[in-house]
């Protein structure tokens, strides 16, 4: 797929974030930490992963999930595979 | 009443039916005579020797958001759906569902009592489990690969994740069990959850059974035994116990809850009696995995043990919710068994209902659902009558409910509720009004 740009990314993930846990996209902004702000558990994170895996187009190993910790963390992430 | 044990009170109830979304529904459609079962839709149906089941009224999807029922067996919410209808039914608190953020205030807990956590018990009980997860999860594995498998497949498919989920929805602390018997799966959890009120590990207990398997596969494996109703021209007939043509049972789902609570908790707090659980008997046939004993002796025993257990003489008994799957050997040899175990006279004292000629069978939900029917039926003075029953067969020579429900004399009133399981299990609840 295409380079996403920062934005794009934040909308896809606001948008499967919705669809497996029901946070409004509204609440998912790039500081927010997914188990302290959110209310994430540890499951569901994986859920999130192999969805925005299929999305974007990258590979998330598991090692690399545990330092995704914010919105802006996974943001920086894909961005840096993409590019 | 035996007075050295303490009185375990039903003060809460809950279900969601082939018949109803709740008690009320449900309880107005059986007294209605009227049936859950219905043909099933699916693609290849016509492969299986049944093609109809008696399939929830209201749809879990209809009251719970998808994001809930995704990492949810379909046993399991509607266990939840159940829960917490009788939660609220008995005048407790709302839980707080969500754990509180950090420096956050828990959730109110305003209009209603509040349980204290380590006094409240649970035990939901289901006889078969997450069968839904286990082949859909399995079809996911097959077809993308272990990477794509829901990382909630093992919760979803345990069968203790129904008792699970409740325990954590109420905040039960002082234990939460899931007994695994078959189709007296949950007839045991209301016996369990009496013996944690006696035995002082609970002031209140949610009790109940749930089940969701009508899935090819079940058609498919109870039709291999030979076990079910083929009326498949007929569906709302299929089902019909101590009938000369009955055939077979019908797969049914759902589940029921009960709020157990010892006497003394209930009236400090006020609360709404709907009946006494007073005692369960149990008995093991030791003799086939499938078959019950042809001489009735397993389930006799259970019944003669629930009366001792509840402190009751068999002339006590108005009224019996038969485990009757509308078998034909079953049925009438649970008949033999009821004379065996409360005398001929006594048992031909008792009105039989049989009401999976309505619901279905909900094998593990079986005995919280007819445990609960038959609380209503000394609540309210009225028994169902059995559907269906057009031609009563020759050896059903007690007392069946057949045409219209059957009032009940005022007064005091016991009754047994009956479930046997595959693999021998046989366990008898006895109930009484509340007065």
């Amino acid at each position: 797929m295409a380079v996403a740009t920062e934005q794009e990314i934040l909308d896809g993930l606001a948008a499967i974030i919705d669809d497996i846990v029901g946070i409004d996209k509204s609440e998912v902004t790039p500081e927010k930490n997914f188990i302290d702000d959110l209310d994430i558990d540890s499951l569901s994170m994986v859920e999130i992963a192999v969805a925005a895996q299929d999305q974007f187009g990258v590979e998330i190993p598991d090692d690399e999930l545990r330092n995704l910790k914010t919105v802006q963390d996974v943001i920086n992430f894909v961005q840096k595979l993409q590019g | 009443m035996s007075k050295s044990k303490t009185t375990v009170v039903v003060t809460g109830l809950g279900a969601t039916t082939p018949l109803g979304g709740d008690v009320p529904s449900t309880w107005s459609a059986l007294l209605a005579g009227e049936s859950g079962v219905r043909p099933l839709e699916w693609e290849g149906v016509e492969e299986l020797p049944v093609r109809f089941a008696a399939t929830l009224k209201v749809d879990p999807s209809e009251v719970m958001p998808k994001q809930v029922l995704r990492r949810l067996d379909r046993n399991q919410s509607i266990a939840l759906i159940a829960a917490r209808e009788a939660w609220t039914h008995a005048g407790f608190a709302p839980p707080t569902v969500r754990k509180p953020k950090k420096g956050e205030e828990p959730a109110g807990v305003e209009g209603g009592f509040l349980v204290d956590g380590d006094r409240l018990g649970v035990v939901v009980s289901s006889g078969i489990g997450g069968l839904h997860t286990a082949l859909n999860s399995y079809d996911v594995y097959r077809e993308k690969g272990w990477s794509r498998v829901s990382p909630f497949t093992v919760p979803m498919l345990m069968p203790n994740g129904a008792s699970g989920h409740v325990g954590i929805e109420f905040g039960a602390m002082a234990g939460s069990h899931a007994l695994v018997s078959a189709c007296a799966s949950s007839g045991e959890a209301v016996g369990y959850a009496i013996d944690m009120i006696r035995t002082g590990r609970a002031d209140v207990v949610i009790c109940g059974g749930t089940e969701s398997c009508i899935h090819p596969l079940q058609m498919a494996s109870f039709g291999a035994m030979r076990a079910m109703s083929t009326r498949n021209d007929e569906p709302t007939r299929a089902s019909r116990p101590y009938d000369k043509n009955r055939d077979g049972f019908v797969l049914g789902e759902g589940a029921a809850v009960l709020i157990l609570e010892s006497e003394e908790h209930a009236r400090a707090r006020g609360a709404k009696v709907h009946g006494i659980a007073s005692g369960c008997g149990y008995s093991g046939d030791a003799f086939d995995i499938v078959l019950p004993d042809p001489t009735g002796a397993g389930q006799a025993k259970a019944m003669r043990r629930a009366l001792v257990d509840a402190g009751l003489q068999p002339s006590d008994i108005v009224h019996i919710n038969a485990h009757a799957t509308s078998t034909p050997a079953g049925d009438v040899a649970e008949l033999a068994s009821i004379k065996a175990g409360l005398g001929e006279e006594a048992a031909a004292g008792a009105a039989i209902t049989a009401t999976k000629s309505m619901t279905g069978h909900l094998l593990g939900g079986a005995g919280a659902l007819e445990s609960l029917f038959t609380i209503l039926a000394l609540r309210d003075g009225v028994i169902p009558a059995v559907a269906n029953l057009e031609d009563l067969d020759d050896e059903a020579d007690l007392d069946i409910v057949r045409g219209e429900p059957r009032k009940l004399a005022d007064g005091p009133a016991a009754a047994l509720n009956n479930s046997f399981g595959f693999g021998g299990h046989n366990v008898s609840v006895a109930f009484e009004r509340a007065l």
